[in-house]
């Protein structure tokens, strides 16, 4: 069905737009210099902040604006994911719960069955005739590693990335598919929990339903559901995405890619600067009381969103915002969010992509976007290429 | 004559995006929550010392904190 076109960003943006779909930048940034906080009356209100400093105060402000609803979407459906839906007192103990599996030091522990994992899809791209570098190779390698996390078989893939795109993507105009996402999750999670109740295993299902609150109270069967399903919907197509944009990049731009097949010590400021530059998640807030941001009022049971994607490209805070430069030395993005809600894959999602980027390069160091082809970006909370044909210099 | 600095990361911002760990591992370390800690109070190598206002610079939650002398 065909959205109403959009009438006027300030007043009517609408982030499911083919134009903000395709390219939001120059949106966002006609917004900063008009109209910094936008406003649309399309998914019953919500507000959209353009700059780095009024995002990062909606971030740090917990009590003003409530993560009980952190997608923009149609319809009154809630979906409950621990500790991402959370405020505080309840978001802290399942956090810090999750947090110890997530930190650098665990994460460098599957480095080499990333790298694997790469090297792997790599193979059967090199004998394919043409490749899509999201399709063939992006969209695999988050899922493969949060299944190992889980404890449950990476050959249920396709059916985890098609539960995302109904909860992300279709979900944001259709309940019915969201709800259905959720419920399928939560059945397939159900009974995960329950085999691992008789047969324990060295993953993060069992080490959900063996942990416990500070004060030694175990979690209930509703929150270690909720908790799991964050980590199957958030582990995914948000690095399928970051390494899509990434390969995005360098596919569009032959010096970047030279240089960093030239520099491979680059790697690290390269990724730092994708993050910034294509950041791929928008969260959001419900404001909860009667308030105002930047001078314009908001109404209590709207929402906000949380556009950690604009805040990455307001020229000021980040000079050039909207050049992309690979050895940018000072980068303080907020690609995994601010304050404490701050993302807690964001060390796996960096591992993750350095392994990936660097061991496509190794293999595929001359590549281009095939233009004779379309590409896609996805539509919704998470941003990155869904179809990405690439040729492949003849080797 | 070398004037230092004094390094500290302010664990009521410090959110844990390792970042600071991650530039300058010789200055920050994690705990177990992955939060991050200076390892050195005090620093006077001019290495150290860029290294630490690079960190610094990189810090989205600016946690961290440096005094001159």
């Amino acid at each position: 069905m065909a959205r109403a076109p959009v009438t006027d960003w300030a007043s009517d943006w609408d982030h499911l737009d083919p134009a903000w779909v395709g390219n939001p930048y120059p949106i966002w940034q006609g917004l900063r210099d008009r109209c910094p906080v936008a406003r649309t009356d399309r998914y019953r209100g919500v507000y959209f902040p353009t700059r780095y400093a009024d995002i990062r105060k909606v971030a740090y402000d917990p009590d003003r604006f409530s993560s009980r609803r952190v997608v923009v979407r149609e319809g009154e459906y809630r979906v409950n994911s621990p500790p991402i839906t959370s405020d505080p007192p309840e978001h802290r103990p399942m956090r810090m719960v999750l947090i110890p599996p997530f930190t650098p030091q665990a994460v460098a522990k599957l480095e080499p069955q990333t790298r694997s994992v790469c090297n792997e899809l790599i193979d059967r791209i090199l004998v394919q005739e043409a490749c899509d570098a999201a399709v063939d190779y992006a969209q695999h390698i988050p899922v493969r590693i949060i299944a190992h996390m889980l404890g449950i078989p990476a050959e249920h893939g396709d059916r985890f990335r098609a539960w995302i795109t109904m909860a992300l993507q279709e979900g944001v105009t259709n309940q019915a598919a969201l709800k259905q996402a959720e419920q399928e999750i939560s059945e397939y999670f159900a009974a995960q929990i329950a085999e691992r109740r008789t047969r324990p295993g060295d993953d993060l299902v069992s080490f959900l339903i063996e942990a416990r609150h500070p004060d030694g109270e175990a979690f209930t069967d509703r929150q270690v559901l909720g908790a799991l399903r964050l980590l199957l919907i958030a582990g995914i197509d948000t690095t399928w995405s970051a390494i899509g944009s990434s390969l995005w990049h360098l596919a569009t731009h032959p010096h970047d890619r030279e240089r960093l097949v030239r520099e491979p010590a680059l790697i690290d400021t390269a990724i730092e600067e994708f993050l910034r530059a294509y950041a791929p998640v928008t969260m959001a807030r419900e404001v909860v009381e009667d308030t105002e941001l930047a001078g314009c009022p908001m109404k209590k049971g709207e929402m906000v969103m949380l556009s950690f994607p604009a805040a990455n490209r307001d020229p000021d805070k980040f000079a050039h915002a909207d050049a992309v430069k690979i050895d940018r030395a000072e980068n303080p993005h907020v690609a995994f969010g601010l304050g404490i809600h701050r993302c807690i894959g964001s060390n796996l999602a960096r591992m993750e992509m350095r392994i990936a980027l660097a061991e496509w390069l190794k293999r595929i160091p001359d590549f281009s976007l095939d233009r004779t082809r379309p590409m896609t970006w996805s539509e919704g909370a998470v941003r990155g290429p869904r179809v990405l044909p690439i040729v492949m210099a003849a080797r | 004559m070398t004037s230092g600095i004094t390094l500290r990361v302010d664990p009521d911002k410090c959110q844990g995006h390792a970042r600071c760990s991650a530039l300058a591992p010789e200055l920050f370390q994690l705990d177990e929550f992955g939060n991050a800690r200076e390892r050195l109070g005090t620093c006077s190598e001019p290495d150290q010392i860029d290294k630490a206002y690079v960190a610094r610079a990189n810090c989205p939650e600016e946690a961290i904190i440096i005094t001159e002398g």
